[in-house]
């Protein structure tokens, strides 16, 4: 996994831009600048902070959440893989398009990720495809019932003078 | 409620997400062939509708110093998979909750959980309280925590031309 940064590095400013842009990003011509004005900043700085929590890392993108299972195809698939063969079964996997979360676990099932594609019958040629040339099996766990709400996730900061995190 | 070609090649484009720049919405209607002033009218209606669950930044939980991660499995009895699953998604630290099929013999868990905390012990608490809120404490679970993640990215459901 990458380094990351230690949240206390994070300021103010991050946190809030953090915290309160999950959802609601505004949807006007310069959002940044909307942005800048509810944090008491402005754009350029706003701007600046959002390329670098990117470059870190903490941001993975601004964009749209869509509700699972409302569009296209997706599945979770677990494989047991032997540890020798992990790495490279992994950097398999990875190497598709349509795979988006891929991590290994502790357990038999070690290997997780999920796969996301316009239809179906592309997730199963998918999976076989790995099936193929890994020679392992995949389980394939489609979702069957949403019971969460993305509404983005609450961070809870900690900081030098306050260490408990729940 | 189906969606217009337009509002497909939005999404499309904004699958690799809002640029960094004074203008985002002027550069993403760029690469969707829609006016900046369309593009803005366009996602407002889709957050409106719900087609959108949410338009903002995602963030990475290991970078911010969620150094645990754990997908947690239930074998939930079919018929009490309903109360379950809405009990533990209505919890604060369950970041998300479906129930898929079982594959029997491999795989008996219907319930699937994922919970984020500083640690491991600030996660199998958490594990703990779940239990205890869903009444699943005599249900067989399993906490599998991550070890090393391979990749972590949006989903791509639109297919653009070049990517298909």
């Amino acid at each position: 996994m990458n380094a990351g940064v230690d949240p206390v590095a994070l300021d103010a400013l991050d946190r809030r831009l953090l915290d309160e842009f999950q959802s609601g990003f505004p949807l006007s011509p310069r959002p940044y600048a909307a942005i800048a004005e509810a944090l008491g900043t402005d754009e350029a700085t706003v701007i600046e902070r959002v390329r670098r929590l990117k470059e870190a890392g903490c941001i993975s993108r601004i964009g749209a959440v869509l509700p699972a299972g409302r569009f296209g195809a997706s599945t979770l698939a677990a494989m047991a893989v032997p540890s020798e063969r992990l790495e490279e079964v992994a950097a398999l996997v990875g190497a598709f398009p349509e795979v988006n979360h891929n991590y290994e676990r502790e357990h038999r099932f070690n290997l997780w990720f999920v796969v996301a594609a316009a239809s179906r019958s592309r997730i199963d040629a998918v999976l076989r495809e790995i099936n193929e040339r890994t020679g392992l099996p995949v389980l394939d766990l489609p979702l069957c019932k949403a019971f969460h709400i993305d509404l983005g996730f609450r961070l809870e900061w900690t900081s030098p003078t306050k260490t408990a995190a729940s | 409620m189906d969606l217009s070609d337009e509002d497909r090649r939005l999404l499309a484009a904004l699958e690799a997400g809002l640029e960094a720049v004074p203008r985002p919405y002027a550069a993403l209607g760029r690469r969707a062939g829609l006016s900046e002033e369309e593009t803005i009218a366009r996602l407002k209606r889709l957050v409106a509708d719900g087609v959108v669950r949410r338009l903002g930044i995602v963030v990475r939980h290991h970078e911010l110093g969620y150094g645990a991660n754990a997908m947690v499995v239930w074998d939930v009895p079919d018929e009490l998979l309903e109360e379950a699953g809405v009990r533990l998604a209505a919890l604060s630290f369950v970041t998300l909750c479906y129930s898929r099929p079982r594959r029997l013999p491999e795989w008996r868990y219907n319930l699937f959980t994922m919970i984020h905390g500083r640690d491991r012990e600030v996660v199998r608490a958490a594990v703990e309280e779940a239990a205890r809120a869903a009444a699943l404490t005599d249900i067989a679970r399993e906490v599998l925590f991550s070890r090393r993640r391979f990749k972590q990215e949006g989903a791509r459901y639109f297919p653009t031309e070049a990517a298909a």
